[in-house]
């Protein structure tokens, strides 16, 4: 996806190469690369590439910032850009305009609920929030009496507990109680806590996939050098293979997740088709975090399980990814749901669709 | 990035739907007339020669090919639906698909125009079959050892030796083989084997049926005794098949059929646990379904490479490897999802038998074609291991 003549994707590379260089950030103890780096993607629009401009954005294309996103997971990057790019859309999908800071998006997984009670305070309790520590604005999907709403919340109304997923990146516990937002307006037809998790279920299969491609780029530069039984370990026939399934996986989940991005940006609603595409996605790269990260260390023995070693910046961070808005398992049974409510008959028809 | 592996997201242009539609049509009135029955992928009558023709008569064989050899000059893509249908519709492409995907395009670039002129459009009308002649008895993944013999006589070659795993010998017309025609070189030890076409059903070769373990006799020992093939009959460069081989590939190694072959067991599953599946079922067929749409927008990504000129050999590698192994382990997934199915499901009969089947039919299908081993070697050289 990473096209040459896509100028958002060219910009955020060269940010990533400046800010976010694996081996540099991975020494850096202290994180005092996080402030330059969210600053120098701030100034160049990046995290609000999904908002018009009259919103307050830089009014990128969705398919933009789905390469910008599929970029991101190639470097790994541990700032919220793809949760405030999702906080931005969302709050775009009612026309609210985006604030500046980092953000992030509640719920971030389909079992939790907020709801929107009649003097327009939003109470629930959302766990599994990526960077939500961090966070200056919320921007919250809600249910109440007239449908769904979309809001704009004040990070510091709500109550945040902290916590690390198994990437050590921040996902957190949110708890409104009867907060006022700053901004409520009612969602459009079509915009729905599952949608939500379709986007960010899409968005979150695209840094899997940046990641695996990343995995495999150090894991075949890794076999060429180190030499074992006289030999680059490259050379062994086990290893080669190994690789090449490694290669299979990363090309699975970059198909996956660049097809359900197409899907989207090219989509008029969130039909059956486009809910094949980004479940899919979800399920078959977290399959592919799962197995090609599981190769990418084997191959690199026990260097890859240090924490010195960048390889973990990647197959941590791809595992953790699996969790966010709805896990394989989740979009599993809804998507084998949706097949068997269509019937046998339709499965092919639907699979055949694009 | 070592490898730059890419599998865009090709979207079926228009004509391709239109296209979907009238193949659909086509196979439910075959369907309805009793041709053949879809829910039967061990039919024994494998070969329904008035099939071919109809489906030639629709014009899609050789639909790629230019219209003077009979072809229709339509696109990749194209092609790609006609094969997916008939492939999901489990009919009997038996008699034309290797000619269709495989022996037409290598005579097309090799073979002497009045060859062409002579047997392209009787493919296109699906009038013959043909078969591959690459395995021997000790050559089978290492294809560049074989070692019957095609010696230089008067006008032509004098073949001698044993070809063998050949599908469809039994009711093929013609073969595309390869021969020995000069000793392997100390430098280049894939030297020496030429590319043929190959006249069948005369005297000099000797089809003998080999049993599988499905039940079926689909492949065959061929032995050719002082069998005469004549020099216009040579495909491309003495001695130089080598070079011939790879790009074919591509073609051969990404296609619908390398992931749909067990598909009907997926079909009938659902069929089976009904429109409200308990939460262990709907995430195995979930499952299956992720896996199984994103190996066809795979495969339909390297179409669209090939339909752009393309030769993505290490992508079709991939599409093959990941495609066999998922629909080999489908029928016993579908048999893992099946076991709590209600014994009143009304095609719980066909499942079983279906499964029976598929089951048996899953060990070949890592190994035909190019092993799982050799493609896992082909990807790695593509990765700069090798």
């Amino acid at each position: 996806m990473a096209e040459s003549d896509n100028i958002v994707v060219e910009t955020a590379e060269k940010i990533f190469a400046d800010l976010a260089d694996p081996q540099t950030i991975n020494n850096d103890k202290k994180a005092s690369w996080q402030a330059p780096l969210w600053q120098a993607l701030s100034e160049a629009g990046l995290p609000l590439s999904w908002v018009p401009e009259d919103l307050g954005g830089s009014g990128a294309s969705l398919a933009d910032g789905f390469a910008l996103l599929n970029a991101a997971g190639r470097f790994a990057v541990a700032v919220p850009l793809a949760e405030t790019m999702l906080a931005g859309w969302l709050l775009a999908q009612a026309k609210i305009a985006s604030p500046e800071g980092e953000m992030t998006v509640l719920p971030a997984s389909p079992k939790d609920r907020i709801s929107v009670d009649a003097d327009g305070a939003l109470t629930g309790r959302c766990r599994g929030v990526p960077f939500a520590k961090s966070a200056k604005h919320f921007a919250v999907l809600a249910h109440g009496k007239n449908g769904v709403s979309i809001a704009l919340v004040d990070a510091s109304k709500a109550r945040t507990e902290s916590g690390l997923n198994v990437g050590y990146d921040h996902s957190d516990t949110v708890t409104l109680d009867k907060v006022q937002p700053v901004t409520i307006k009612a969602a459009p037809d079509g915009v729905d806590q599952t949608n939500l998790m379709l986007m960010g279920g899409v968005a979150r299969s695209l840094q899997i996939a940046g990641a695996l491609e990343s995995m495999l780029d150090i894991s075949v530069r890794y076999s060429n050098e180190r030499v074992a039984f006289e030999k680059k370990i490259s050379k062994f026939q086990a290893v080669q293979h190994n690789l090449a399934r490694l290669a299979g996986e990363s090309a699975a989940a970059l198909a996956a997740a660049t097809s359900a991005a197409d899907a989207i940006a090219n989509a008029g609603s969130f039909d059956d088709e486009v809910y094949l595409e980004a479940a899919a996605a979800k399920i078959r790269c977290a399959e592919a975090a799962e197995k090609g990260g599981g190769i990418a260390h084997q191959v690199h023995g026990a260097i890859g399980f240090t924490i010195e070693h960048i390889l973990h910046r990647y197959s941590l961070r791809a595992l953790a990814w699996r969790d966010d808005f709805g896990s394989e398992s989740y979009w599993a049974v809804e998507l084998g749901k949706l097949v068997a409510r269509r019937g046998a008959d339709e499965l092919w028809p639907l699979v055949a669709s694009r | 990035m070592t490898a730059a592996l890419r599998f865009d997201p090709i979207r079926l242009p228009e004509k391709c739907e239109q296209l979907r539609k009238e193949v659909r049509a086509f196979l439910a009135e075959e369907i309805a007339a009793g041709t053949f029955d879809p829910h039967k992928p061990n039919r024994e009558d494998t070969d329904v020669p008035e099939f071919s023709r109809k489906v030639g008569a629709k014009g899609w064989l050789g639909m790629t090919w230019p219209k003077k050899y009979g072809g229709q000059e339509r696109s990749f893509l194209e092609r790609y639906v006609v094969t997916e249908e008939m492939r999901v519709a489990n009919a009997p492409t038996r008699r034309f698909f290797v000619a269709d995907r495989q022996s037409g395009p290598v005579l097309l670039k090799y073979a002497p125009e009045h060859i062409k002129m002579d047997i392209l459009p009787r493919i296109c009308r699906g009038e013959i079959c043909f078969a591959i002649g690459m395995s021997e008895p000790n050559s089978g993944s290492d294809l560049f050892a074989a070692k019957t013999r095609a010696t230089k006589t008067d006008g032509g070659y004098l073949i001698n030796g044993t070809k063998i795993w050949t599908s469809s010998a039994h009711i093929a017309d013609y073969m595309i083989a390869i021969f020995r025609t000069s000793p392997p070189t100390k430098e280049n030890r894939r030297h020496g084997l030429t590319q043929f076409l190959v006249k069948m059903k005369q005297p000099g070769i000797k089809v003998n049926p080999i049993g599988q373990i499905t039940g079926q006799y689909e492949f065959n020992e061929v032995v050719f005794t002082d069998f005469f093939v004549p020099d216009d009959h040579v495909l491309g460069e003495v001695d130089g098949a080598w070079k011939q081989a790879t790009s074919e590939l591509a073609y051969e190694r990404s296609g619908p059929e390398r992931f749909l072959e067990t598909y009907y067991v997926l079909t009938e599953l659902v069929r089976a646990v009904g429109p409200n599946p308990d939460t262990r079922s709907a995430e195995g067929i979930g499952r299956l379904v992720a896996q199984l749409h994103t190996m066809r927008r795979m495969s339909v990504s390297v179409a669209g490479m090939l339909q752009a000129g393309k030769e993505p050999v290490v992508e079709a590698s991939i599409v093959k490897d990941i495609g066999t192994v998922w629909e080999q382990q489908l029928p016993h997934r579908v048999r893992d999802l099946a076991a709590f199915v209600e014994e009143t499901a009304t095609n719980r009969e066909t499942l079983e038998r279906q499964l029976d089947f598929a089951i048996k039919t899953a060990p070949k299908l890592t190994i035909q074609g190019g092993t799982t081993e050799v493609l896992r070697g082909i990807i790695a050289r593509g990765l700069g291991l090798r």
